[in-house]
């Protein structure tokens, strides 16, 4: 049953949340709100991340370490 | 931070103490915590104001709504988001004895702890980690019981006086000598409330032109009486000798403030067990130092009477110096002997001051004389007159739970301050959601605990605070172990990192100001 042990942990994972961040103590209608903000914020982190820390690393690779590149793009660079 | 001290010659015994640092995540994840509620604790607040929702505390009336704000402080608001979210864990009424185990009526709050309904149903035998009933006394059958019920029958419940007009009872002289015997010293005084002890007869020995070096962690009522006498108060660091002694120094040297003269008379007010740290003062070097500087010393052994030393006489006798050295020994009768009240100890012409000088002794109305009896037959008990040796079985008792129930807890990773030899036990919680978490997961295992926060403690440092009993048998602690073990794992409150400090073996000197050496 290893999903169980595994839904379990998560649970428990989430009752850690709940407890660092106080949000055991809320009402309902106090956690919805919460856990929308909080999701939210997630998401929009997850988004920026997608979106702009890929072409980010690329260039910074390009800038520090030109060699590693595509062996004729190198060339042509050089030519050029 | 743990060391073993053996200063000079002054400790006959170690002294192991240890206030273990708050780890740095730990603590920052609770400022989140609370950081989180004060923002929910605005909304609340906001929506109050405006009507949203229906305001259930305090407020001023329509009004006086222009006057100066009441309750706008951070008591205030405190109090209104963060107290009410976990109030269930105080106040519990309970409906027996107070012993080893008690019975606690059940009730459920249907608006958030705004109000509480009992639901009819009494949970029996809940396992009693909050009392403060160290020796085991709090009984209702048993010697001191039948004693207590006997001097009811005689002399009735009320005393209708105040010890010095029509309430001097023959019980209070022969308790008063006894307690005298007792604590080795010439003469004592009882009075009706321990808190009333203190407060009233500080104000008596004390006022001004003197000065009052007071520890940072003493109780409300030392403050209180500290205050009330009107003489200059200075705080020195807990249990810290060398701020105390830079303190002694600058007092005799600068005298009073505007006009240099020497203080009328110096008093030091320290306890014996300081109930929310679990740590024993250090008498030996305070008595020390007295003799140096030559001020006065008060004790009070509040929680360590009864529940210290090879014989119960208190921390005086835990390290095995003289009672003559402390000028005015106060205790309660509250925590080791099962009643309620305090004594003030010392030499006769002292107490003789005290009789007539005492709010405490001219004004409140003097002790109920089957609480008097109470402590009468549970003193012999304790000294071994009454022909048993239940009391010195107790005391031993006492010494082996808090030994054990202290090494366990240590070993199972939780943070735990205090000296080795308190029966009272601080565990940390530190995050506030833990704090009601613990109080409520520990009351489904059937086992009550008393938990601390804000304001009683500096606010990070919420704790829960287990005071042991010679009543617990070892099954009983046992149970109570294994249940803070499955709560600690399920709340996750193993924080110790159990750093070993290499031990501090030499005497302290003007350098060595902290308590660790780097």
């Amino acid at each position: 049953m290893d999903v169980r042990s595994t839904q379990s942990y998560l649970y428990w994972l989430f009752c850690q949340f709940e407890l660092i961040t106080c949000s055991y103590l809320m009402e309902p209608w106090e956690k919805v709100l919460f856990y929308t903000f909080n999701l939210c914020v997630a998401a929009l982190l997850l988004y920026t991340a997608y979106v702009f820390v890929a072409v980010h690393l690329s260039s910074a690779c390009q800038l520090l370490w030109p060699f590693l590149g595509n062996p004729r793009e190198n060339a042509l660079s050089v030519v050029k | 931070i743990n060391h073993i001290v053996h200063n000079g010659g002054l400790y006959k015994r170690p002294f192991n103490e240890a206030f273990e640092e708050t780890p740095m995540l730990v603590a920052v994840l609770t400022y989140v915590g609370y950081g989180v509620l004060t923002l929910f604790g605005y909304l609340r607040d906001f929506m109050r104001q405006w009507k949203i929702e229906k305001c259930q505390n305090a407020t001023e009336r329509e009004e006086q709504k222009d006057f100066v704000p009441l309750y706008q402080d951070f008591e205030n608001f405190y109090n209104r988001n963060l107290y009410m979210r976990i109030r269930d864990s105080w106040n519990r009424p309970i409906c027996s004895v107070p012993g080893a185990k008690v019975d606690m009526m059940e009730r459920v709050s249907h608006d958030y702890n705004w109000t509480f309904t009992y639901t009819g149903r009494v949970i029996k035998g809940i396992i009693n980690m909050g009392s403060y009933n160290y020796l085991g006394f709090a009984q209702k059958s048993g010697a001191c019981q039948e004693a207590a019920a006997k001097v009811l029958s005689q002399y009735g419940a009320g005393v209708c006086s105040t010890r010095q007009e029509m309430g001097n009872l023959d019980k209070h002289e022969e308790l008063e000598k006894l307690v005298a015997r007792f604590l080795g010293v010439e003469s004592a005084m009882a009075y009706g409330m321990g808190f009333a002890t203190n407060s009233m007869n500080i104000p008596a020995l004390v006022g001004k032109g003197c000065l009052i070096l007071s520890d940072e962690l003493n109780h409300a009522s030392l403050v209180l009486g500290a205050r009330l006498s009107g003489a200059t108060i200075r705080i020195f660091k807990h249990n810290n000798m060398q701020s105390l002694e830079k303190l002694l120094k600058d007092a005799i040297v600068h005298g009073q403030p505007r006009t240099r003269r020497p203080w009328k008379k110096i008093l030091i007010l320290v306890e014996g067990i300081y109930s929310m740290e679990g740590s024993i003062v250090r008498l030996p070097e305070v008595i020390a130092l007295k003799k140096k500087y030559k001020s006065y010393l008060y004790l009070d052994e509040a929680h360590s009477i009864g529940a210290l030393g090879p014989n119960g006489r208190g921390v005086v006798e835990y390290f095995g110096l003289s009672p003559e050295d402390v000028d005015v020994m106060m205790g309660t009768f509250t925590k080791s002997f099962g009643a309620a009240g305090g004594y003030i100890g010392g030499k006769k012409e002292l107490i003789d001051y005290l009789r007539t000088y005492s709010h405490s002794a001219v004004y409140a109305t003097s002790m109920s004389p089957p609480v008097v009896e109470q402590i009468i037959t549970s003193v012999k008990c304790i000294m071994g007159e009454d022909g048993t040796t239940v009391g010195e079985a107790r005391v031993q008792q006492l010494a082996e739970n808090t030994r054990y129930f202290r090494r366990r807890l240590k070993e199972m990773g939780f943070i735990i301050y205090g000296n080795e030899d308190s029966p009272v036990v601080p565990l940390m919680l530190y995050m506030p959601a833990k704090i009601g978490a613990f109080g409520r997961e520990m009351l489904k295992r059937n086992i009550g605990v008393v938990v601390v926060g804000f304001p009683a403690t500096p606010i990070i440092e919420s704790r829960a605070r287990f005071c042991l009993s010679a009543a617990h048998t070892k099954e009983m602690l046992d149970t109570a172990l294994k249940e803070i073990n499955e709560v600690g794992d399920l709340l996750q409150l193993k924080y110790s990192r159990r750093r070993l400090v290499p031990l501090l073996d030499r005497p302290f000197d003007e350098t060595t100001y902290e308590e660790t050496e780097d």
